[in-house]
């Protein structure tokens, strides 16, 4: 009987098999890394309405204005708060009051009309996020929002994944700083912040961090 | 006439030779002849029911899809659940299914291991009902929260949330051994088809003989490959055997493995099983008795099968019946409130109709196989394979709805009542199902001729040189 396929056919399945499996990983892996927060989000920096330097305002070799100055709400309540426009006219109705950059400042506070800043850090209305439960625990405004001193425009610094969440949850020791630097963008941990950690867990009474689905899906 | 145009006719001598047996297949079939009845089924022209079946299986297909579209668009909000009742049709109809397709691996891995020739008949498209019956359950997890796009979240992928299956909950567990079972079963059903492919591919020609000369990989029937063939078909015989029992046990702890009063006892996996197969039975029985009937199979599918079938679904029958006697006396015997009232509850509340329904279906209607004549008669083993899938879809629904609706908390209890949504979901089911099935019916041999064919007394090497025969 006549052969139906020429010989090399009977390799053809394992080529195919292996291609398979092969691109199966390569799929898996490719969506892993590109459709990620790390790919997509990380570096988002939308135009704001008034060209806003956090470089200038902020910087220690600058202005050198504590976070807390505008972001109000940071220690006490869930939303660190966007400044009202009253807030940047504390200052700017002597400071440069005729400047064109603040044209729209001046007329959002003459007719009322807050001005529509472009929210950077989104956390999805499924999370539960409180900022006052992480500056009360000491951890840093830069751990999350990065190096806003050194932004003109502010970026997005870090992913905020749930993966990310979730790896300084699991190990916390080396986001946490004494209370006093909460807002210091230039601090890093010292040689001792191990023992540091402990003995600020100890005295601040935390327990490990919530690693439990309801922690922050509630 | 030319030697090659003669029928093969059966050596009379030769009809004794199965070791005294009675022959399995009747109406004095020959290897030949055998050949032609079973491929001629999807060679020939396709009978005019099958066309009438499968215009209604798709329009089933297409209400699942509409159901599936609608639930995946609005969300579960659809269907009747409710607060203490978040279990629904759903896991009812998962489990269902997976029940059914207990059947397949029963008869094709255990009956084979024990010897039971008569499995032939029956194993092919026991097996490949199934896979279909996986098929059918499987969608039921994948679907039952509503969201679709996550279903990926039961399979450990690596993903930016850090999120892994949890692997102390028997819901994964679940999609292991349901996962598990379905790649043996279906490669089991695929080796055994590969001698028929090839028989099929010798009767073809041009692209027909190139496809299914794709699918029989290269058989050609020589001793060595029959050697090579029989191991491995044996091996994976070893190997699904353990899943017959595994896979309902897995999904008897995701009830059993809970606190609920009625779903937290320890007789659940064995009784699961039991009912599996049961259920499983139940389901060839019908499919075997239209098929047979439709196809002419009548001398290959026996009565004397049909019997021996009707046979497991008395002691499978029985053993459900013993689980449920025993629930009942282990409640009572627990001394424990929760559990005594969840089975009064079950008897006497607000769904004893559905526990009576079950109980007659499953308890009663078996044991009308006790008379010889019941159990030979086609109109009443259809009758009452019909009756044993009705009773083990409303098992699972007792199960499922009754525990959930009256848990530890009076204040919380509520009735469940399905949505037309629900019921579209699970008829839906039935129209995948039997799209696929005769699909199967349709393009693939139905019975394995090869294994009912070494049935035949002229599979014996000896059979020509025993008295009678002397050739």
């Amino acid at each position: 009987m006549a052969q139906i396929f020429p010989q090399w056919t009977n390799k053809a399945p394992f080529v195919v098999l292996a291609g398979v499996g092969f691109s199966l990983v390569v799929v898996v892996g490719l969506v892993w890394y590109y459709a990620s927060p790390w790919n997509t989000d990380v570096g988002y920096r939308p135009i704001q309405p008034v060209p806003y330097s956090h470089k200038l305002h902020a910087n220690i070799d600058s202005l050198s204005l504590d976070c807390r100055f505008c972001h109000t709400g940071v220690e006490t309540s869930p939303v660190a708060g966007i400044p009202p426009t009253q807030t940047c006219m504390n200052c700017h109705n002597m400071i440069k009051a005729d400047s064109d950059k603040l044209a729209l400042v001046r007329e959002s506070l003459k007719s009322g009309t807050p001005i529509a800043w472009v929210r950077v850090h989104k956390s999805p209305d499924y999370v539960y996020f409180d900022h006052s439960a992480h500056l009360t625990a000491g951890v840093g405004c830069a751990s999350c929002h990065g190096r806003i001193d050194e932004m003109e425009v502010v970026a997005q610094a870090k992913p905020l994944s749930m993966g990310w969440c979730l790896e300084c949850h699991r190990n916390p020791d080396d986001h946490l700083r004494p209370a006093g630097e909460i807002t210091n963008m230039n601090w890093t941990p010292g040689a001792n912040q191990a023992e540091f950690a402990k003995k600020q867990k100890q005295f601040l009474d935390i327990q490990a961090p919530i690693t439990d689905c309801t922690g922050c899906h509630r | 006439m030319s030697i090659l145009n003669k029928k093969p006719e059966r050596d009379p001598g030769a009809a004794e030779a199965v070791a005294g047996d009675e022959l399995l297949v009747t109406g004095g079939h020959t290897f030949s002849s055998l050949t032609d009845k079973v491929s001629g089924i999807v060679e020939k022209k396709t009978p005019q029911q099958w066309y009438l079946l499968f215009a209604m299986a798709v329009s089933g297909l297409m209400v699942l899809l509409g159901s599936i579209g609608w639930l995946v668009w609005e969300g579960t909000g659809i269907w009747g659940l409710n607060n203490p009742v978040g279990w629904g049709w759903a896991i009812v109809n998962f489990v269902f299914w997976v029940g059914i397709g207990h059947a397949g691996t029963l008869i094709s891995a255990i009956l084979f291991l024990l010897r039971q020739q008569w499995r032939t008949a029956i194993n092919r498209f026991a097996e490949a009902m199934t896979i279909f019956a996986v098929i059918c359950a499987l969608m039921f997890p994948g679907i039952h929260v509503g969201r679709v796009w996550l279903a990926y979240y039961m399979f450990p992928i690596p993903n930016q949330m850090l999120i892994w299956p949890n692997f102390r909950s028997p819901l994964l567990w679940d999609i292991f051994a349901v996962v598990t079972y379905f790649t043996v079963s279906t490669l089991f059903w695929y080796v055994g088809l590969i001698p028929d492919l090839a028989t099929l591919r010798d009767r073809a020609k041009n692209l027909r003989k190139k496809v299914l000369g794709l699918f029989a990989l290269g058989w050609r029937g020589g001793n060595r490959q029959w050697q090579h063939y029989e191991k491995a078909y044996l091996m994976l015989a070893g190997l699904a055997t353990p899943l017959v029992l595994s896979v309902h046990s897995v999904v008897a702890t995701d009830f059993a493995t809970s606190l609920i009063p009625g779903w937290h006892t320890t007789i659940f996996p064995p009784y699961f099983v039991a009912g599996a197969v049961f259920s499983g039975f139940g389901m060839v029985m019908t499919l075997a008795l239209i098929a047979r009937k439709i196809y002419g199979l009548q001398d290959i599918i026996t009565l004397n099968h049909l019997e021996k079938m009707n046979k497991i679904i008395l002691v499978t029958g029985s053993m459900v019946g013993y689980s449920y006697i025993m629930e009942f006396f282990i409640a009572w015997y627990s001394g424990n409130e929760f559990e005594y009232f969840a089975f009064i509850n079950r008897a006497l509340g607000p769904y004893a109709w559905a526990y009576w329904i079950m109980f007659l279906c499953n308890v009663i209607t078996p044991q009308i196989f006790w008379f010889k004549k019941l159990r030979r008669s086609i109109p009443v083993m259809f009758v009452a394979s019909i009756f044993v899938n009705i009773g083990m879809w409303f098992e699972r629904f007792v199960i499922t709805v009754t525990s959930l609706s009256r848990d530890f908390l009076p204040s919380s209890w509520d009735y469940y009542t399905p949505s037309i949504w629900d019921m579209l979901t699970f008829i839906g089911s039935f129209g995948l199902f039997f799209t696929f099935f005769l699909l199967f019916l349709r393009f693939l041999p139905m019975v394995a001729l090869a294994e009912v064919k070494g049935t035949l007394p002229e599979a014996d090497p000896h059979n020509y040189h025993k008295e009678g025969g002397d050739k």
